[in-house]
């Protein structure tokens, strides 16, 4: 049977409860009859059935571009990069694409008579990747050949030697890269396309890219300008983006883009969490059973035995797509597959939207979901899911679940604890604390050289985060999280309800007593099509 | 007229920095502007008697009024014209005098002696030198000067002894109750006593108990400051003993307490050495705050009556001894002056007293003209505190206790109760190895010990104050007033008659003690700053010039064992993992006991285990510790602290025994590291240390050392640590911070007003007891992601 499509439910009285995502725990929750919808995403799509053979197929039929073995002749500079750790969501099982990429490249490499390869780890200002998770993302082959002797390693966006200017784009924009990406006579970009943000002139011009370049769209101005940033048309963080390819191209390396997609069976289709993928009343006796036990289980373990129970899920992606070539023409295609998958027509906006945030974001991956992540991935990624108009109404209320616990991890967050701790304390408006706080942190020394030498964001990362929300800021009338630590949530500028009934009555001074209601139903990932 | 009597006149006065004597250098200032004074200062230990003058004397505000009617510049003017300040000590014969100081005191036409030990518990020996000795020394070096100005000798009612009925205006001996003593073998029992005392302080037995004492109380803080300390608690306990041998003398002859007694035999002595000096003596009762003069109740110094009324206010005196239709003879301080003033001048206008027979004496009381009964008192203090309540730290009032009169054992008993319980508690709280905000509930209990100690304190010396029943006679003292002049009589009142007690207690004095006593008299959450956040704000200021860390349990929760066991167990695996495991837990308690005993000592021991570790792969182990190990165990706002000091423009420094390699991750946290480093032989460490690891006082060393080598001055720095091992660099700098301090620092912090910090490591990341490093990768020596 072909999978089925997304499609919106209409929440009548025989409707059970519906599954909300919550940390790493979940709530069953019942929405008011006839005024609520679900939105359920499609069934994952069907896999390719032999991936080495479509990537090697791939490779020798770019688009607009001449095979990758014409590209490479002996005594050439030879740089790949890849997408970091923060993609996909969750990470998936082994082989991981991009081992499968990586090797099929220097294969073709090795026969074209290429020695001087580095690979690198294009991961713009997030946390450098450990040797556990490189060995996950290119597999041990391509590590142990490669990382003892420096070639396999880490972008370093504050190594003054390392990094070079490109140019600058009509807009005043400076094009940024890392020198040995840019001085090589061909970079191959190998990238995971999860959803639509992803991919194109972002891979390279910002996953090699650093603070100098990522200002001009990593900004607030940028950020409410998208609607949003997951749509490319409609997204001034792409065009700006698109305009730094432009210089790319006049003055960068060659640039061989090889992009992929992957479905969406994040919690596979059997095993102990295959109900989350399933529609509440498609539930097996065995299903419920898996549920009952399994909320008994978390509830029984502190809040670091959960996490690594999570973190340790690994998804059985499939690799639904796999195109390269010229990085424009590549990632229309790109975005068609990621389309197909994620797209799920909805009629029209709603009051209330309502939502459940999973255990992991892209920048909490074997770490701590901290409260500024939970910000980020309710009002960033979620809220900004969708192509036309938002899912909620302008003034409207969203209302996500999470336990936004006050609880960081001092390695890879140092600087979202100060964040947290010193500017939210002082004001939640984002161009507030882009004016007053950005320069401090992304200069400051001590991140310098925590993002350079241990495992820290930069500093200015948890900036982005607050930015990414500002859309939604700006949009939302109100914004409520259920079953949070209260302090925590109040810290970021939202209110705290206990249940969701209480979150509805807290919406009802914004958006009356008969609001409609609109629960973005996840896992897996959706976008909602709102006309 | 009192100001013309006295005009021309050059008053050599003693005790001018106490309660009383700041009294009368400001009326005589003010009042009788043609007369000059000498005032006989000790010089301080770092201060000269000039400067003493000028800061305890001239700065407090009893001269407001003076100052701001003459205008600033005019009263200096006025000081330099009229007051001189000579140094002496009227605790040593010949008073300490220089040749200048002989020539002003020969000059001096009225001497007015009013320097005393006026604390009721002084050492037997302290007591006699000043007060005994004092007045006579005095007469002594006139007699030698042979000068015969007029001697004012300040005394007290007191000198009576404790008994019932009335003391009059006479010499201490003529009464028929007293008990005869030899002035002269008192002096020579005190002295004897305090050589005693001193030499059973110094057997073996009880040196080691003060070394145990220091040792409990300071902990490992190193040689210097256990020393310091150890020598203070021998001192304290020879003074202990002489102010029990005090008090049992004068009980024993039938005085409240060694002050009185002193003073009584002062007076008996005075009477043999006065010779050729004309001599008056002065006795006021218990002096109180201002009725009037220079403003009323204008107070110094936190006396007598003032803290058992401010422990009554804040509800830690349930009961007081007392009898409550006694008399309180109380007597504002600024008619003591008036009557002082008086004498003099009374004295310079008639001829002179004969010299060969004992002083006349003044009293200056209010028992038996205006009395005060002492439930009368009791009353008016607790309806007025009813009103006006003092405020707890939570904003809420304190009620205040409803006293029954009881006798002076039971309360007495009561209070060693109370105080048995809370020694007990805070034994046991001590005993364990608490830290930071449990730590801070230990030094709760320390506090509330010692407030019951003090309230016991104030019941055992004061009581006996509530319990007097003697009623003193002011005959001549009101036969000097009915000789007044109208015009003297409104400028120099010390009439007793003219007190109205309700109004003087309500109105005058107890607002003053509650002003003078800095404690909380308004509801709810205490508006402004709080201490922590002045504190905190002078630490953070400008004009600091540097700060200095301690690394462990200051910045991280980690010690040097853990990263030695990090760092050991990377390149170990399968059973020789386990066996290090189980080596060093058995280790542990050992190492504990011997890091609480020196912590230098320990280090050296513990560092020889690097022994032959290469020092290359060492390296590249540290950089992965500081991921690994160091940063989950950090304390993000202390990190935060120390990045917001060098913002702020002060250098930065970490002192620490952790060895240098470790810490390297860290340096580009600070401006400077001061760590241990070891001697390296052939690319391997030796385990063996190029100098003292910087620890305990070697640490307050580097840190002086380091200030002087950039210029910078101790007393403007700030210094973070965590234990009392650090004690030495903390007490070195003008601003140390207890940061998650441990019992006994907590309870120090506190004493001292020091900073107290808590922070935290970042919350909801767990590790485990043992840190073990994940086994380094097969390819030792590679760094997960090296870069070019």
């Amino acid at each position: 049977m072909a999978p089925r499509p997304g499609f919106v439910l209409e929440v009548d009285g025989s409707t059970p409860p519906i599954l909300f995502h919550h940390g790493e725990g979940f709530r069953l929750e019942k929405l008011p009859a006839g005024r609520s919808r679900v939105i359920y995403p499609a069934e994952p799509l069907p896999g390719l059935k032999d991936p080495d053979g479509a990537i090697r197929h791939a490779l020798e039929h770019p688009i607009d571009s001449e095979p990758l073995s014409a590209l490479l002749f002996a005594g050439m500079k030879l740089t790949i990069a890849f997408d970091d750790i923060s993609l996909p969501l969750p990470p998936m099982r082994r082989p991981d694409i991009r081992q499968r990429i990586i090797e099929a490249v220097l294969d073709t490499a090795a026969a074209a008579g290429v020695d001087d390869v580095e690979i690198i780890a294009a991961l713009a200002l997030h946390r450098r990747m450990t040797e556990a998770e490189l060995r996950h993302a290119v597999g041990d082959r391509v590590y142990d050949a490669f990382a003892p002797s420096g070639k396999l390693y880490n972008h370093d966006a504050e190594d003054p030697e390392g990094m070079v200017i490109l140019g600058t784009t009509p807009h005043g924009e400076d094009v940024q890269m890392n020198r040995r990406a840019a001085e090589s006579d061909l970079l191959v970009y190998v990238n995971i396309n999860l959803v639509s943000m992803d991919g194109g002139w972002k891979s390279t011009a910002t996953g090699l890219s650093g603070y100098t370049a990522l200002r001009h769209h990593h900004n607030v101005k940028t950020m409410q300008a998208s609607k949003s940033f997951m749509d490319q048309h409609r997204s001034e963080l792409h065009s700006s983006n698109w305009r730094m390819g432009k210089v790319i191209r006049q003055s960068g390396p060659k640039i061989f883009q090889i992009e992929t997609t992957v479905n969406n069976n994040s919690f596979g289709t059997s095993g102990p969490l295959a109900f989350l993928q399933k529609r509440e009343w498609e539930w097996s006796t065995k299903d419920r059973a898996s549920f009952v036990a399994m909320q008994a289980g978390l509830k029984a373990m502190p809040s670091s035995a959960r996490r690594k129970v999570f973190s340790s899920w690994e998804a059985p992606y499939e690799l639904t797509s796999v195109q390269c070539g010229d990085v424009e023409s590549v990632h229309k295609v790109t975005t068609e597959h990621v389309y197909r998958q994620h797209l799920v027509p909805v009629q029209g906006q709603t009051d209330i939207l309502t939502m459940g945030l999973p255990y992991i974001c892209p920048y909490n991956v074997n770490s701590i979901m901290n409260p500024i992540l939970v910000m980020c991935l309710g009002l960033g990624y979620f809220f900004n899911l969708y192509r036309g108009r938002p899912l909620v109404r302008e003034g409207g209320v969203l209302i996500m679940s999470h336990p936004t616990p006050w609880e960081f991890h001092p390695v890879h967050h140092p600087s979202y604890i100060d964040f947290f701790d010193q500017v939210l304390s002082d004001t939640t408006d984002p161009i507030e604390i882009e004016q007053r706080y950005e320069k401090s942190f992304a200069e400051d020394e001590w991140y310098r050289h925590l993002y350079r030498t241990s495992y820290a964001y930069h500093g200015v990362h948890p900036f982005y985060m607050w930015y990414w929300g500002s859309h939604a800021l700006q949009h939302l009338g109100r914004v409520i999280v259920v079953g949070g630590d209260p302090r925590a949530v109040r810290r970021l500028g939202f209110m705290s309800a206990s249940t969701l009934n209480d979150a509805l009555e807290m919406a009802s001074d914004v958006v009356g007593r008969h609001p409609t209601i609109t629960h973005y139903h996840n896992p897996p990932v959706l976008m909602a099509d709102v006309s | 007229m009192i100001p013309e009597a006295l005009a021309g006149k050059r008053l050599f006065i003693t005790g001018s920095t106490g309660f009383l004597g700041t009294a009368l250098v400001e009326r005589l200032l003010r009042e009788v502007p043609d007369a000059e004074l000498t005032l006989l200062i000790r010089p301080g230990r770092r201060a000269s008697a000039a400067q003493r003058a000028r800061r305890e004397l001239f700065r407090n505000d009893a001269f407001d009024r003076l100052r701001a009617d003459r205008g600033a510049k005019e009263f200096e003017a006025e000081l330099d014209r009229r007051v001189s300040v000579v140094g002496g000590d009227v605790s040593v014969d010949g008073l300490g005098l220089d040749e200048a100081g002989r020539a002003a005191l020969a000059a001096a036409d009225i001497v007015i002696h009013s320097a005393a030990a006026v604390s009721f518990d002084s050492p037997i020996d302290a007591a006699v030198e000043i007060n005994l000795l004092g007045p006579s020394r005095i007469a002594t070096v006139l007699n030698e000067l042979g000068v015969a100005p007029h001697y004012i000798a300040v005394s007290t009612c007191y000198v009576a002894g404790s008994r019932r009925g009335n003391a009059l205006e006479e010499p201490v001996d003529a009464s028929p109750f007293y008990v005869d003593v030899n002035w002269r073998a008192e002096v020579a029992g005190a002295r004897r006593a305090r050589a005693d005392a001193d030499a059973q302080s110094r057997s073996a037995e009880l040196l080691k108990r003060f070394r145990k004492d220091a040792r409990t109380e300071l902990g490992a803080a190193g040689g210097p400051l256990l020393a310091a300390k150890t020598e203070q608690l021998r001192q304290r306990w020879v003074d202990d003993r002489l102010i029990e041998a005090g008090r049992t003398r004068a009980a024993s002859v039938g005085f409240p307490d060694a002050y009185a007694f002193t003073k009584a035999l002062a007076e008996v002595a005075l009477a043999e050495t006065h010779g050729a000096v004309p001599t008056t003596i002065v006795r006021p009762s218990i002096i109180e705050s201002a009725l009037a003069e220079p403003v009323p109740g204008w107070i110094r110094g936190f006396r007598m009556a003032e803290p058992v009324i401010i422990s009554y206010a804040r509800g830690l005196l349930r009961d007081f001894p007392g009898v409550p239709e006694g008399v309180v003879d109380v007597i504002p301080v600024d008619l003591v002056v008036a009557a002082i003033v008086a004498v003099a001048a009374a004295e310079a206008r008639d001829p002179r007293p004969d010299p060969t027979v004992a002083p006349p004496v003044f009293q200056v009381a209010s028992g038996s003209a205006n009395p005060l009964r002492y439930r009368r008192l009791v009353d008016l203090v607790s309806n007025w505190f009813s009103e006006h309540p003092l405020y707890d730290t939570m904003g809420q009032p304190i009620k205040v206790p409803q006293w029954s009169f009881p006798g002076r054992g039971r309360v007495e008993g009561q209070l060693r109760r109370t105080l048995k319980v809370v020694t007990k508690a805070e034994n046991a709280l001590n005993a364990l190895p608490l830290r930071g905000r449990q730590a801070e509930l230990a030094a709760n209990l320390e506090e509330k010990r010692e407030l019951a100690e003090r309230a016991a304190g104030y019941v055992e010396l004061y009581g006996k104050y509530a319990e007097c029943e003697a009623i003193y006679g002011v005959g001549r003292l009101l036969e000097l007033w009915e000789g007044l002049e109208p015009g003297d009589r409104q400028r120099f009142c010390f009439d007793p008659r003219v007190i109205a007690w309700d109004d003087y207690v309500r109105d005058v004095h107890l607002p003053s003690v509650v002003r003078n006593a800095r404690v909380r008299t308004s509801p709810g959450p205490r508006g402004g700053e709080t201490r922590t956040e002045r504190l905190r704000r002078q630490v953070l200021h400008p004009d600091r010039h540097f700060a200095a860390f301690d690394l462990e349990n200051t910045l991280i929760a980690s010690n040097v064992v853990a990263s030695y066991a990090w760092l050991a167990s990377r390149h170990l695996e399968g059973r020789d993992r386990l066996r290090f495991v189980a080596r060093t837990m058995a280790e542990g308690p050992s190492l504990l006991r011997l890091d609480m005993a020196d912590r230098s000592d320990f280090l050296r021991y513990f560092y020889r285990r690097y022994k032959d570790a290469p020092v290359d792969e060492l390296r590249i182990d540290s950089a992965e510790m500081l991921s690994e190990l160091i940063l989950t165990r950090s304390f993000p706002a202390a990190l935060r602290r120390v990045r917001e000091h060098r913002r702020i423009g002060h250098r930065t420094v970490l002192i620490t025994g952790a060895l240098d390699f470790v810490i390297e991750p860290l340096r580009p946290l600070f401006d400077d590291v001061v760590a241990a480093e070891m001697t390296v032989s052939a690319g391997r460490y030796t385990g063996e240390l190029t100098g003292a690891p910087p620890t305990g006082e070697s640490r307050a060393q580097a840190l002086f050392d380091y200030a002087a080598e950039h210029g910078f001055d101790p007393a403007e720095a700030v210094a973070y640590a965590d234990s009392t091992s650090d004690l030495p660099m903390l007490e070195a700098v003008g601003f140390p911070v207890a940061v998650n301090p441990e019992t006994r620092l907590a309870a120090l912090a506190r004493k001292r007003g020091w900073l107290v910090e808590q922070f935290d490591r970042s919350p909801g990341f767990r590790h485990s007891l043992l840190p073990l490093a994940p086994p380094a990768p097969a390819s030792a020596g590679t760094k997960s992601s090296p870069r070019t």
